[in-house]
């Protein structure tokens, strides 16, 4: 237990880590009434980021951890980015193809006069 | 070379200029000693248990971006969907925004009983353990609460709702079942771990126990915060 190091922390940082996620998440339930776009987006994001930060930093005690424990917990998850990314691109591509093959052709079929005057 | 000299050994990098912090990763991961310095398996086994279901859920949130961006129909806005009834107004989300508050609680005073663990006051950590699990279970019940008013009230199943994009309830399903499965058995997890503490199974440690069940458990706090963000506010 000697190499253990002293995890004490004053339970006053709890307390004020409590309160914030409380006030962030306020403020993030608050971005539901902001018209979607850019701004609540963002908003959204940076609230998300701030809570999670706050949990595993200080609720999971990562800030008070040795950079060996903090690489092979957090770089991995960085690496999702590349497949959020990939499957963007790819989610992209896949509704342009939908609407290239599938959502016009149901359109023309269900528009009464242009199917009469195909027919005719 | 003993592990336990390899924490205070000085760094051989020390008059490199290196920053500490970095010499400290190079030295843990440098030789044949214990790389986690200070960290026990069962903590460290806990942190990569995390680690791996950080990609199971990540997996799931990736795929409801990719049916949600891929989808020609419009997809249902959440905040009408989960709107609720209160003193005569619709207000969007109600009963989310609450159990957000109740799981962030529920975290708070599982920080306390880590706390209080290692402080060795083993009452105090039961205690707001059972709080922890207490706050987890209406949690839980809150979302049975929430799933069959949409299935039997609104009809929405995995392959249809009466809101727009079909895929909605296949991704609701599926990422709410889930994370509501991790808090189910975080619940059984808490009351095992303070039924023991109770029985002095503990008594000879210095409570780490307690930190590797609430690393779960916040574990599970933060998943609820991507899903919030992500599938209910987005």
């Amino acid at each position: 237990m000697t190499d253990q190091p002293s995890r004490q922390h004053p339970i006053r940082i709890y307390l004020i880590v409590w309160g914030l996620l409380f006030l962030v998440s306020a403020l993030s339930y608050m971005t539901d009434f902001i018209d979607r776009g850019l701004w609540r987006w963002a908003l959204i994001l940076l609230f998300m980021a701030l809570k999670a930060g706050f949990i595993v930093a200080v609720f999971m005690h990562m800030r008070w951890e040795r950079l060996a424990l903090m690489a092979v917990v957090l770089a991995p998850p960085v690496l999702l980015l590349v497949l959020v990314g990939l499957m963007a691109v790819e989610s992209d591509y896949t509704r342009s193809v939908r609407f290239e093959y599938f959502v016009e052709g149901e359109r023309d079929e269900a528009l009464p006069v242009s199917a009469g005057n195909k027919r005719n | 070379m003993m592990p336990t000299a390899d924490v205070e050994r000085k760094s051989a990098h020390g008059s490199s200029g290196a920053s500490p912090l970095v010499t400290s990763f190079s030295d843990d991961w440098g030789s044949d000693i214990s790389t986690f310095k200070g960290v026990r398996w069962g903590k460290a086994m806990m942190w990569v248990f995390l680690l791996s279901d950080t990609f199971i859920f990540t997996c799931f949130l990736v795929g409801y971006m990719a049916v949600r961006m891929s989808t020609v129909e419009p997809w249902p806005n959440p905040s009408e969907v989960f709107a609720l009834q209160a003193f005569g107004i619709s207000v969007p989300l109600l009963l989310i925004a609450i159990m957000t508050f109740i799981l962030i609680s529920s975290s708070g005073t599982m920080a306390m009983a880590v706390n209080m663990g290692y402080r060795r006051r083993k009452e105090a950590a039961t205690y707001l353990i059972l709080v922890t699990a207490l706050l987890g279970a209406m949690f839980v019940g809150m979302q049975v609460f929430e799933w069959s008013k949409l299935i039997l009230d609104e009809g929405v199943r995995p392959w249809s709702n009466p809101f727009g994009a079909p895929q909605f309830g296949a991704v609701f399903f599926m990422v709410t079942g889930f994370h509501g499965l991790h808090v189910s058995a975080g619940v059984v997890y808490l009351l095992t771990i303070a039924f023991r503490i109770r029985r002095g199974k503990y008594d000879e440690s210095n409570f780490e126990i307690v930190e590797i069940t609430g690393l779960y458990w916040h574990f599970v706090d933060l998943v609820w915060v991507f899903i919030f963000a992500l599938f209910y506010l987005w």
